[in-house]
């Protein structure tokens, strides 16, 4: 607050005008909630809604079409909003990772010397941008639904995937203890390049000799779990989708409305970040390459320690923004009934009438997800930053 | 950007030429021209080779410069003949343009006669249909309005009063009621006019709303920049379908019994306040882009607060942001077609009841295909009207 020097009457102070403003807002923002908070307690005590979270407890008698725990009718109303919580992490996760693979892909696509794939770039950027995204949900949910064949004239574009109107289907591994024993490798091999990475840096501070990292990783990701497989006696038995009567029975069923919702969420963010991408890459001046080149560093290092590190402090925080909108995107599920958080809490508004509640529930959750997500960003960006003397 | 770089240059070197050309100084055309004394006309011109202009040496650049480029040109091209040749015959040769939908058989052309058939309630919704004229002039006035915002030498603050006074027109005549104009009920408003009133209207009175959150997030008043933080913080962090929901299902509990606001307008207030956030945090951007300089001689002329920002600050503050605004616009815009979902009869709602008429149900694809290009003319007009802006206003500061 500015001090000031003028001896005058009170209300020429700086201080006390700040004041004065700040209760006037204060006192404007309480009153307008206390008559909204009136209001709204008057009308529900008319219509004889209990407020409160109580309603959570009881039956949801309603079910759901889609979930990653089991659910039935009788459970609660708190289950089935856990249900849909799940639901669209699902789809958030399944969607970021699909998101950003495309969105790279297009972005350097767009680079490309080659004009035909740096205008079919642009093209999709361009479309895919400009449509909005409930639209390109419903034109996906009515290709699957109208366009694409019934069970008994299901595509079969190669051996293991099916697809037709009640979604698509892929041949899954059948059931073996191999693959448990395969997840755990896979989680070891993780770790193991972890420790790996640490020790390499440390002796490449002290002596200077460099370790190849990259290969020995993947070399340690990909042959831990396939020699886990064949030590457990090289299971190759799989699961394939059979049609049986009206549908197909076995394999791993993505339904209409979860592929319709991942497609178009992908397609549309996918685009934002292929933008976020190519100008990231560009962003990085031809001197800086020059420069790496001209220390002798070859290629791969050029790109890891020299133009990713920069390039990344540009991309990442349009790239926060763009997957989180992927993830409120994802809310519009609702519309093509998929039963992600919010289309249960709708589902749950509708039958009990605590829209309140309810609404708050939706804020609360998405909030949740918004601030957690910027908290890790902003210490994922400290670790960036550029550190300067 | 490049090739405007490389034009530049050569601009450079032709107006040069000229220059010395008039002038008649030591510093001639000739030796401008690498080769030296050896008039321009009568040197032998080497041309380079045909392979390596034209047509020819185009495609070697562009699509053959490397055996991977070479496979995925090839690639590309054989995915087009693959896939090419069935749209358009699906589009263009087995379609049925005219005429009602028993012309058309499912899965054979497209059928576009469910254009002409639709278009009228797809364009307008419920709006009656004698008095349809009055929705299109007030879509065009709006339209006009965005259109007549593009020049920069109007970015003033009379643009401010242009936009208030097409709204109040806009109301006037989807309304009624007054100038001999019969009533039209609100909740007869739909289609493309709903989409645009929704996003004008919407963008109209959401920056207003969005300058001030902005400048009380820069405020050195604890309790307002609270307050704008959490409010701007909050709206940010969640979807906007949750705001909709608020506007269907809560704002009724919030007035006096026997105060009904019809649900175009309590959407109409979602939309504004769901936007105004994101409009403060863009201004917010122009705000801190102005150098303390400015506010220090603003200040030292004896200005107080409000002359400062209104005369000095936000004048220039608004012209840098205007780019992303109209990112904004666009948004806002593909936005809208979110109140289908609370059953608000906009552009996409319009067309999915027409789906729902039996006679139309098999031909989704061709429906939203058309209004798919609705939206993506709206939007591809302004968002490449945004990036010629950008270069224009970014030439200044590279060069």
């Amino acid at each position: 607050m500015q001090k000031d020097h003028i001896s005058g009457p009170i209300w020429t102070s700086a201080t006390f005008r700040s004041v004065v403003y700040q209760i006037a807002a204060i006192s404007i923002v309480s009153l307008t909630s206390w008559y909204l908070f009136t209001n709204t307690t008057a009308n529900l005590a008319k219509q004889s809604i209990a407020t409160g979270f109580g309603f959570l407890s009881r039956e949801a008698s309603f079910e759901i079409g889609e979930s990653m725990i089991s659910f039935s009718s009788s459970d609660t109303y708190l289950k089935a909003l856990a249900v849909g919580a799940l639901n669209t992490i699902k789809v958030s996760f399944i969607g970021i990772v699909f998101t950003v693979t495309l969105g790279i892909f297009v972005g350097i696509a767009r680079l490309s010397s080659n004009w035909l794939v740096s205008k079919i770039a642009a093209v999709y950027i361009e479309v895919f941008q400009d449509i909005p995204v409930l639209l390109q949900l419903f034109f996906w949910y009515t290709i699957f639904n109208n366009v694409m064949p019934s069970p008994r004239a299901a595509l079969i574009p190669f051996d293991g995937v099916v697809l037709c109107n009640r979604g698509v289907y892929f041949a899954t591994p059948a059931d073996h203890p191999a693959f448990l024993w395969m997840g755990y490798a896979f989680i070891g091999a993780c770790f193991l390049t972890f420790f790996l990475r640490r020790w390499a840096k440390k002796r490449q501070e002290e002596t200077g000799q460099i370790f190849p990292l990259l290969t020995v990783s993947i070399a340690l990701i990909i042959l831990l779990p396939t020699v886990t497989w064949s030590l457990m006696g090289a299971p190759t038995q799989m699961d394939m989708p059979t049609l049986n009567g009206f549908n197909f029975e076995g394999g791993y069923n993505v339904s209409p409305e979860f592929g319709s919702l991942l497609l178009g969420l992908v397609l549309y963010t996918s685009a934002f970040v292929a933008e976020i991408v190519r100008a990231g890459i560009q962003s990085i001046e031809r001197g800086q390459r020059e420069a790496a080149e001209s220390l002798g560093l070859r290629p791969l290092f050029i790109m890891n320690l020299v133009i990713l590190p920069q390039a990344l402090r540009v991309i990442i925080p349009p790239l926060t923004s763009q997957l989180l909108n992927l993830i409120k995107n994802s809310s519009l599920a609702v519309a093509i009934g998929y039963p992600d958080f919010v289309s249960t809490s709708n589902t749950t508004i509708s039958q009990t009438g605590q829209a309140i509640e309810g609404v708050a529930i939706i804020m609360l959750m998405y909030l949740t997800i918004s601030l957690m997500t910027s908290l890790f960003m902003n210490w994922y960006n400290a670790r960036m930053a550029l550190v300067e003397r | 950007m490049q090739e405007w770089r490389l034009w530049k240059g050569r601009l450079k070197v032709e107006m040069m030429k000229s220059y010395a050309e008039t002038q008649n100084n030591p510093l001639s055309p000739k030796e401008l021209d690498s080769s030296e004394n050896v008039p321009i006309a009568k040197k032998e011109i080497l041309r380079p080779p045909v392979t390596e202009t034209g047509v020819v040496g185009w495609l070697k650049a562009n699509l053959f410069n490397s055996p991977l480029n070479t496979f995925i040109t090839i690639l590309i091209l054989l995915t087009f003949y693959k896939l090419i040749p069935p749209f358009i015959q699906w589009a263009f040769f087995d379609s049925v343009w005219f005429g009602q939908s028993s012309g058309c058989q499912p899965g054979e052309g497209a059928c576009w006669a469910y254009i002409p058939a639709n278009i009228r309630f797809v364009i307008f919704g419920l709006f009656p249909q004698q008095e349809q004229w009055r929705g299109l002039i007030a879509m065009l006035i709006m339209v006009g309005t965005v259109v007549y915002s593009r020049k920069r030498d109007r970015w003033r603050s009379s643009l401010a009063y242009v936009w208030l006074c097409s709204t109040v027109v806009v109301a006037i005549i989807l309304k009624g009621g007054i100038l001999g104009l019969t009533p039209v009920e609100s909740t007869k408003w739909g289609g493309l006019l709903l989409t645009l009133l929704l996003s004008v209207v919407g963008m109209t009175a959401a920056y207003p709303l969005g300058v001030v959150l902005a400048l009380a997030r820069r405020s050195k008043m604890p309790a307002i920049l609270t307050m704008a933080v959490v409010y701007i913080e909050i709206i940010r962090g969640v979807p906007l379908i949750s705001m909709l929901f608020m506007s269907a299902v809560m704002f009724p509990l919030f007035f006096p019994e026997g105060v009904t606001v019809n649900k175009i307008f309590r959407a109409q207030v979602a939309i504004v306040m769901f936007t105004a956030a994101y409009i403060a945090e863009v201004v917010r951007g122009g705000l801190q882009a102005i150098p303390k300089g400015q506010y220090e001689a603003a200040e030292s002329m004896g200005l107080n607060y409000f002359q400062v920002m209104r005369l000095v600050i936000l004048p220039q503050a608004l012209k840098i942001v205007i780019p992303p605004t109209v990112g904004i616009l666009i948004s806002a815009f593909k936005d809208t077609s979110l109140v289908a979902i609370i059953s608000l009869y906009d552009l996409l709602k319009t067309c999915q009841s027409t789906l729902s008429d039996p006679r139309w149900m098999g031909f989704s694809t061709e429906a939203y295909i058309f209004i798919a290009m609705i939206y993506f003319l709206f939007c591809y007009a302004m968002s490449s009207y945004s990036r010629r802006l950008e270069e224009e206003l970014s030439t200044g500061q590279r060069d």
